[in-house]
């Protein structure tokens, strides 16, 4: 099941909330301003290293860019509309507004 | 893939209707079949002709009108939350409709995915 | 007909936006179709349910107690997220309307399991 996030960390407590229920392998793509959660060196960097050892972690690469977010946590991997359905196409979604 | 977007917010307000276009458009573009867009809690102002944005902005309205001329999308406003919030047959935009929840469970049910799109 | 498994997840407080009172809308309606509902709060949602609601000096509807009467139309499936209840200082005995609290592990099984998840 693909889980998506678009808000800040800063702004809402989505992440924090919805890692509790994702499945271990489940990937997360973080969408409009849930980009900021990929940024490197944020005080959400040590978090979302962990959350990559179990689920493939995605940000949406025309919302990084809208947002001028260039340096990213290691080994997010970046997609853009075309790769998100993608994903949607290989799992279910849970979208967490 | 067949696809049904639910959409929750607005226009201009929130981006949530400019990603389920830019969504709608990617999967289209793959080959893949978009459904039908239901719009829902102030998602249904997405449908009404009367918005009219500076000319250099993005025309959200005739956008949906668009896919839904050009790809066969059907653009369906839930009737509950339309009337609370104004929107009517008179404004609806040319290739949009009123419709009921049931359609939206139909949509569920029909499609592979329901993707939503929101705040 | 396909059923479907549709999960309702209630993630906001009553009042302050419609979400919740639309969502309950559409869980209604959805209802009449005979698909394999079920409904979770979660977070702020938990606040959907609570007790002693009166919303008579805001001039809006309440309707915490018709969370109470989905099981009039089949929605059997009402569950609580337990974090969710406890960090907000509340129990079983603050809701209105009985339900089964979960932990999130069993929560999270249940949303991988579903064809459809709607967030209010």
């Amino acid at each position: 099941m693909l889980h998506t996030i678009n808000k800040s960390p800063f702004e809402s407590n989505i992440l924090e909330t919805c890692i509790r229920f994702v499945q271990p392998g489940d990937p997360i793509l973080f969408i409009e301003n849930g980009v900021y959660a990929v940024q490197a060196h944020s005080r959400f960097a040590p978090m979302l290293e962990g959350i990559r050892e179990k689920n493939p972690v995605y940000a949406l690469q025309p919302d990084l860019s809208a947002r001028g977010v260039t340096s990213l946590i290691d080994g997010v991997k970046t997609v853009d509309y075309e790769g998100f359905v993608d994903l949607v196409e290989k799992h279910k979604v849970n979208n967490w507004l | 893939m067949k696809i049904g977007i639910l959409l929750k917010q607005g226009p201009y307000n929130h981006q949530a209707s400019d990603t389920a276009y830019k969504f709608a458009e990617a999967a289209i573009r793959k080959g893949h079949t978009v459904d039908a867009v239901f719009l829902y809690n102030d998602g249904v102002i997405n449908a009404t002709k009367l918005m009219d944005p500076p000319q250099d902005d993005r025309h959200i309205a005739e956008r949906w009108s668009d896919l839904n001329r050009e790809h066969g999308v059907e653009i369906l406003a839930c009737i509950a939350a339309s009337k609370r919030r104004g929107i009517n047959e008179d404004v609806m935009i040319k290739g949009g409709a009123i419709t009921g929840l049931g359609t939206l469970t139909d949509i569920a049910i029909r499609n592979d995915r329901l993707i939503t799109f929101g705040d | 007909m396909d059923v479907k498994k549709i999960l309702h997840v209630m993630r906001h407080a009553p009042h302050g936006t419609v979400y919740t009172y639309e969502g309950l809308e559409m869980i209604l309606m959805m209802a009449a179709y005979e698909q394999d509902l079920t409904v979770v709060f979660i977070g702020d949602g938990v606040y959907a349910l609570k007790k002693e609601q009166d919303t008579t000096d805001i001039g809006v509807k309440g309707y915490a107690r018709t969370f109470a009467a989905l099981g009039d139309y089949d929605v059997e499936k009402l569950y609580v997220d337990r974090i969710s209840l406890e960090e907000r200082g509340l129990t079983e005995e603050d809701l209105e309307v009985g339900v089964e609290i979960l932990d999130s592990e069993t929560i999270g099984r249940l949303m991988k399991e579903q064809d459809v998840v709607i967030h209010h």
